[in-house]
């Protein structure tokens, strides 16, 4: 059985995409399937790891629970869009610069949250930072590495000096 | 033949050391972006399941839903006949089996005759979408006779009759070892403490963040391309080939290895889902695409064998350890997997941290009927790590020596041979344990602290890499390939597979450190088997030893090349040319000089095109009994952690604020990615330590009980502690540059450091893994009750033993083989 | 991947065309909110309907209006992370507040919203399963089966009560406006539910809550919200305890505790609340202290824990009492 197709039109990441989809897809699988932006990763598809976030309208949102008529005339950001042309954000600087991204897969969801964090608090705590960023999961850092790849992006964006501390890269 | 006029394969060990001015490394040492770290950070690594092709199908397997049957019936004609169906592929299509160790064959790409475990694939379905792929399967009508469910190490023991596999040691005993080093009896009888535990590690799983994927498809020429995330594809290439063997020859499977996202040990073998996507390719001729779910990856599993140990231990009053008896059972799930590995890891490295005087130990690993068990972070080693570190601790306790002192006053020699034959290069523990004892302030906290704060500490060491690959053979374990271009480009070629630890990056490093130039300015083709040269895989912490020795001898091989056309060239004596900023130059007159493109173009124009080779096979170990296959290592790295908890003693509940941990890596070869390592492997351990457990239900039809990721319970960036790292450098002659491990041994102190520092706040042992809330409550209550304040397990399966094989140890005169083989090679 | 089933959507711009679409299709059609728990189940199979109404096109279930004085009302379409952040509530409301935050991970707040945490499914380790795992089973009494695996002798199902709001809105008094076929009705949210693992909700097929009603504040009473899980992210409550203490001077003179995630309904515990109205309840004060560790020991009793969910059932039901004291004491001035 095949469910007829309807037209979908967004936003992603600053271009107007229309493509047809069944209306059982979510967005994750029209981003991933039907736009090849493949760069949003799944880890469980049931809302559980935070792997599949994107930005709608400026929120992360779990993009394997949100059906992609729901982003219907919406606009998407996915980790694609994050960088400006050649210019990496400030977060996939510091995530690169830091190792905060190990296997990289995690790290999608955990730099979109951070961006709407960062957006919202451009002065986060450890603790703020924790917590903006409890829904993603993350196998390989121990977290550590991205909770300092945030802060110095915050610091960057705030137009300070941004400057991994010694023990960060080299331990004690 | 390399340029020293030795074979690759026997350069003699400390050779690359020569290389070694710590003062002029250029790359070496230096926290460099990994090399594809750009890619990782903007979402364009390509993991399996993000390719796609032209008229690509998806596969679906119909698992068992039911734990030990036999297979009545299997009737696919409705799936078959479902619209969007391509093909249906059935287990008797495809009967050699195949396995990651030769001796244990025992799995098939599909069950035909029997199933045994919930997840054990029975068929395999091709169609246009997954939709219709997932509805086929549920048309598929199999009928089982169902057998009785083991379910634990006890009902193995008890169902002899009841047979998993109808190979191994007879009943559902797998695997069961037998060894023996020097004299027990007089160690114990020399050892002023005598004390025996029993604890149990409950099995857990890797969970890496990437669900597993396959993409395979059919050239037109026939030939057969497997796109997998995978971190062992030499060895998938292997199995493709044993169970494909009717329907393509070897030479025409390619396996390339995806970049992993995540692997931890959980993508080491090759699986059912591999191969039946490459055989529907074959069957339909078209692309086919096969991404497990969740659920899909617990059943794959592979990962943390749950063991149940026994310890006996005899010590000196300065905890100098005489005698120590270790048995440890196994449960290994449905299948061999790395089983026999795992059996003999849970006995190889007691004696590597303290010295052992006499050893025994006895391992068994049991079939039951639950996902297959196998390598998972420290394969084998942090079971029976925990429980020596936890019965260390109590002994600390009993002997009213501080736990961190005992350890410090009772290292292996750097250099030295263990009573099991084990051969220790470069040791840092004692530097890693002052580290975390002199920054956490352990000699004034232990013991000390208020009730409900404690603070445990443990030591660990791990491989750096295993000393024999998986099967048997006389090759190299790690192979590269270099190709300069005119451009001034060197391509390296390496088997490797990058999990995401940066593999890439360190064939990178070590190269560019040889050639003068910048890590980013080379390309690095990996994991590919048509294309690059054999490396064994991703695991047991082999790869930056292997690869990097290999890169290492293939670069000074071409530096070699280049050097004497541009000394002639330049009218320079060899010895003074030196490759540093992307120039070759005189050392004594830097305007003398070309850039590196050049200095190719000189040399190829005089040696014609160039290439190198470059390969590494480990030292020959002295272990040569049966059995000594498994712990031998080039090198040995070392881990000392401290962790601090704040136990709620009204509740059980803990939270662990701060972790100490120093790791002796030899030479860190990027140290960022060394802290990088340490800190994830102190969070999984972590993990482990806390909460993460495989659980079945027994009574329940041997159902897993949480495969999901919300209920298997791992930290989150609320549990994660604050954690100090020390990187402790001291190079080993084995490791290029010095190097050794880092992936895999900083885990293993953290799940008993945890118990010890839970002991220290609140005087209760959890002889048990993870060390949950309840069974702290659980233990505070009992005694409270005037009980021995424990939780954990009283006893093991009882089970004959075989004779052990008895060797004598090194300081009793032995050679390293079984006392009879002794007698019969002093006669020859 | 795990995919959704497939379905036909329908996106109504009002309630009152959300509850005719739903008349229309009967009870193959479900209402989805955020999404956060239906398509889970969807994904499992456990929930198939075939007709979906998305009500987020509803304007007039969102928002937050009403004084703390009068009562504040929250439309059933204001997400979690809305309700979290909202002044007036923050001001008026910290217990709720609190307890909106603690639900599941700061992704998931920002897509479920206040009706459908008050009407998440109960769950169990043997329900919140795949299709295929829930065929090792044969199913269970709540899905496709005839057994609760949790007690298989047990006529009825246990599926447990999970909502983090749940427990503290039925403790303060909280109601709920419903809309239906049959027109609109108001009650309280302690009477939304009722002890069904299956049926566990009184709400009416076609009905859609639309609304919740807070009481009013004045400066009488006190609330608090306790939570025990595994992770201070992600997990469900295990236990979720949701306590009210109204006050005259020192002296308590109405007390409501529910203890949530122990059952199929949030499980009032009478027996506590009795032995505390009519005393004198200070914070610091030994006495008090006395009283309400006393008090909380009677939510032993009823707090039905089993092996349904993460944790030792024997454990969170030892823990009921302290987590029950825990928030008592919070409600002390």
């Amino acid at each position: 059985m095949t469910a007829p197709k309807v037209l979908g039109g967004f936003v992603v990441n600053g271009e107007r995409h229309q493509t047809a989809f069944q209306p059982h897809r979510t967005l994750l699988e029209v981003l991933r399937e039907d736009l090849d932006l493949t760069g949003t990763k799944h880890g469980c598809e049931l809302g559980e790891c935070g792997a599949c976030t994107v930005l709608v309208d400026g929120t992360p949102v779990l993009s394997c629970l949100v059906l992609a008529l729901e982003a219907q005339g919406k606009d998407v950001t996915t980790i694609e869009g994050l960088a400006d042309g050649p210019d990496l954000h400030p977060l996939q600087d510091f995530f690169a610069e830091l190792g905060a991204s190990q296997c990289g897969y995690c790290s999608a969801g955990f730099m979109l949250a951070a961006k709407k964090l960062l957006e919202d608090n451009p002065d986060p705590t450890r603790d703020e930072i924790r917590r903006a960023l409890s829904g993603n999961i993350c196998r390989c850092t121990g977290y550590i590495k991205i909770f300092e790849a945030v802060e110095l992006a915050a610091r960057r964006l705030r137009g300070e000096d941004a400057t991994p501390s010694r023990e960060a890269l080299h331990g004690q | 033949m390399g340029s020293d006029g030795t074979s690759g394969a026997d350069r003699p060990e400390g050779k690359h050391m020569h290389a070694v001015d710590p003062a002029t490394l250029q790359v070496i040492g230096k926290p460099w972006r990994k090399v594809d770290a750009r890619s990782r950070v903007t979402g364009q690594t390509r993991f399996a399941d993000d390719l796609k092709l032209p008229r690509m199908l998806f596969c679906k397997l119909l698992r068992s839903t039911v734990a030990h049957a036999r297979i009545v019936s299997v009737d696919t004609s409705a799936a078959e006949a479902l619209p969007g169906v391509h093909a249906v592929l059935r287990g008797e299509e495809l009967p050699n089996t195949f396995g990651i160790l030769p001796v244990s064959q025992d799995e098939h790409t599909l069950c035909y005759d029997k199933v045994r475990f919930i997840g054990d694939p029975v068929v395999a379905i091709a169609a246009v979408d997954e939709d219709t792929a997932w509805d086929a399967c549920r048309l598929v009508k199999v009928e089982y006779e169902k057998l009785d469910v083991v379910t634990d190490v006890f009902e193995a023991a008890k169902q002899e009759d009841n047979r998993i596999h109808d190979y191994g040691r007879g009943g559902n005993l797998h695997r069961q070892e037998h060894l023996e080093f020097g004299d027990m009896d007089a160690g114990f009888a020399e050892s002023d403490l005598v004390r025996e535990d029993v604890f149990f590690f409950e099995g857990n799983t890797h969970l890496p963040m990437e669900e597993h994927s396959t993409l395979a498809f059919r050239d037109p020429d026939g030939k057969v391309t497997v796109m997998s995330s995978t971190q062992t594809p030499h060895y998938l290439h292997k199995a493709l080939s044993k169970v494909l063997v009717d329907h393509v020859p070897a030479h025409k499977i390619r396996v390339i290895a995806c970049p992993n996202g995540g692997g931890f040990g959980g993508k080491s073998d090759p699986f059912n889902h591999e191969i039946a996507a490459a055989a529907l390719s074959i069957k339909t001729g078209r692309p086919v695409k096969i991404t497990l779910t969740r659920e899909e990856v617990f059943q794959t599993h592979r990962g943390r064998h749950p063991v149940l140990m026994k310890s006996r231990i005899g010590v000196t009053k300065t905890g100098r350890i005489k005698a120590l008896d270790f048995e440890t059972h196994l449960d290994g799930g449905a299948y061999g997997s790395y089983g026999t590995a795992s059996t003999f890891y849970t006995g190889a490295l007691q004696t590597v941290t303290y010295p052992v005087e006499n050893y025994h130990f006895r391992g068994a690993r049991w079939f039951t009927n639950k996902a297959p068990c196998g390598p998972k972070r420290g394969h084998g080693t942090p079971q029976p790590r925990f429980g020596l570190e936890v019965q260390l601790d109590k002994i600390a306790v009993e002997l009213g020596i501080n736990p961190a002192v005992l350890r410090r006053q009772n290292l292996v020699d750097a250099h030295s041979l263990t009573a099991n034959w084990m051969r220790i290069g470069s040791m840092g523990l004692g530097t890693c344990i002052d580290k975390v004892v002199e920054g956490s302030g352990f000699l004034e906290r232990w013991g000390k602290q208020p009730y409900g704060k404690g603070i445990g500490i443990a030591c660990s060491s791990y491989l750096s890499g295993a000393g024999l690959p998986i099967y048997w053979n006389a090759m190299p374990h790690s192979g590269v390939q270099l190709k300069l271009d005119r451009s001034g480009l060197v391509t390296v070629f390496c088997g490797s597979t990058d999990i995401g630890q940066g593999s890439n990056s360190i064939l990178a490093y070590i190269v560019a450190e040889v050639f003068g130039l910048e890590p980013q300015d080379l390309r690095i083709v990996t994991s590919d088997t048509d294309l690059t040269p054999v490396d064994l895989g991703s695991y047991s912490s082999r790869v930056t030893v292997m690869t990097g020795n290999a890169a290492l001898q293939a670069a000074e091989r071409a530096r070699e090349m280049i050097v004497g056309p541009v000394a002639d060239k330049l009218e320079v004596p060899k010895g003074r040319l030196t490759f540093a900023g992307g120039r070759v130059f005189d050392c004594e007159d830097p305007e003398r000089g070309m850039s590196f493109a050049e200095a190719v173009q000189i040399a190829e124009a005089k040696l014609g095109t160039l290439g190198t080779t470059g390969s590494y096979r480990p030292p020959r170990a002295a272990a040569r009994f049966k059995g000594g296959g498994v712990g031998p290592s080039p090198s040995y790295s070392y881990t000392a952690a401290i962790v601090e908890v704040d136990v709620d003693p009204e509740t059980g509940i803990y939270k662990v604020p701060k972790i100490w941990v120093a790791h002796d890596i030899g030479r860190a070869l990027n140290p960022a990615l060394v802290v990088g390592q340490v800190e994830g492997s102190v969070y999984m351990g972590l993990g482990e330590a806390m909460m993460e457990e495989m659980s079945y239900r027994g009574n329940r039809f041997g159902v897993h009980k949480i495969p999901s990721m919300l209920e298997y319970k791992t930290p989150t960036s609320m549990e994660m502690p604050e954690v100090v790292t020390w990187i402790v450098e001291d190079p080993d002659p084995n490791g290029p540059f010095g190097a050794k491990e880092a992936g895999q041994g900083p885990l293993l102190p953290i799940m008993p450091a945890v118990a010890n520092a839970v002991y220290d706040a609140v005087g209760v042992r959890v002889d048990e893994v993870p060390v949950t809330p309840e069974k702290v409550f659980d233990a505070m209550q009992k005694k409270a009750r005037g009980q021995e304040g424990r939780y954990g397990p009283n006893e093991l399966p009882s089970i004959e033993w075989p004779e052990p094989r008895r060797v004598r140890t090194p300081w009793q005169g032995g050679t390293g083989v079984e006392v009879e083989r002794e007698a019969t090679e002093a006669r020859s | 991947m795990l995919r959704l089933p497939r379905f036909t959507y329908h996106r109504p711009t009002s309630a009152a065309e959300a509850v005719k679409i739903a008349a229309d299709h009967g009870p193959a059609s479900q209402y989805v909110a955020g999404g956060t728990d239906l398509y889970p189940n969807m994904k499992r199979r456990v929930q198939t309907p075939t007709e979906v109404i998305a009500l987020s096109g509803c304007a007039d279930l969102v928002g937050v209006s009403g004084s703390a004085a009068e009562g504040i009302t929250v439309g059933a379409m204001t997400t979690l992370t809305s309700l979290e952040k909202d002044p007036a509530l923050q001001a008026a409301h910290p217990a709720l507040v609190h307890a909106a935050s603690v639900i599941s991970t700061p992704l998931l707040r920002n897509m479920g919203t206040i009706g459908g945490n008050l009407l998440l499914d109960t769950r169990c380790n043997y329900y919140d399963q795949s299709h295929e795992w829930r065929e090792s089973i044969s199913f269970c009494m709540k899905c496709s089966g005839d057994t609760c695996w949790v007690a298989p002798s047990s006529p009825r199902c246990w599926a447990v009560q999970s909502s983090d709001t749940v427990p503290l809105l039925c403790a303060v008094g909280a109601e709920v406006s419903l809309i239906g076929p049959e027109g609109e009705r108001r009650i309280p949210v302690a009477d939304l539910y009722q002890d069904d693992g299956i049926a566990f909700t009184t709400k009416k097929p076609g009905e859609l809550l639309t609304h919740l009603h807070l009481p009013a504040v004045d400066g009488t009473w006190r609330a608090s919200y306790r939570k025990l899980r595994r992770r201070d992210t992600f997990d469900f409550p295990v236990l979720g305890i949701g306590a009210w203490l109204r006050f005259d001077g020192d002296v308590c003179t109405a007390a409501e505790i529910r203890i949530g995630g122990a059952g199929s309904y949030a499980i009032p515990a009478t027996k506590t609340a009795e032995l505390l109205i009519g005393e004198k309840l200070v914070a610091g004060d030994a006495a008090a202290e006395e009283r309400i560790t006393a008090a909380a020991q009677e939510a032993f009793k009823p707090t039905r824990a089993m092996d349904n969910t993460d944790h030792f059932a024997s454990w969170r039901k030892k823990m009921a009492p302290v987590f029950v004291a825990r928030a008592l004491r919070d409600c002390l001035g």
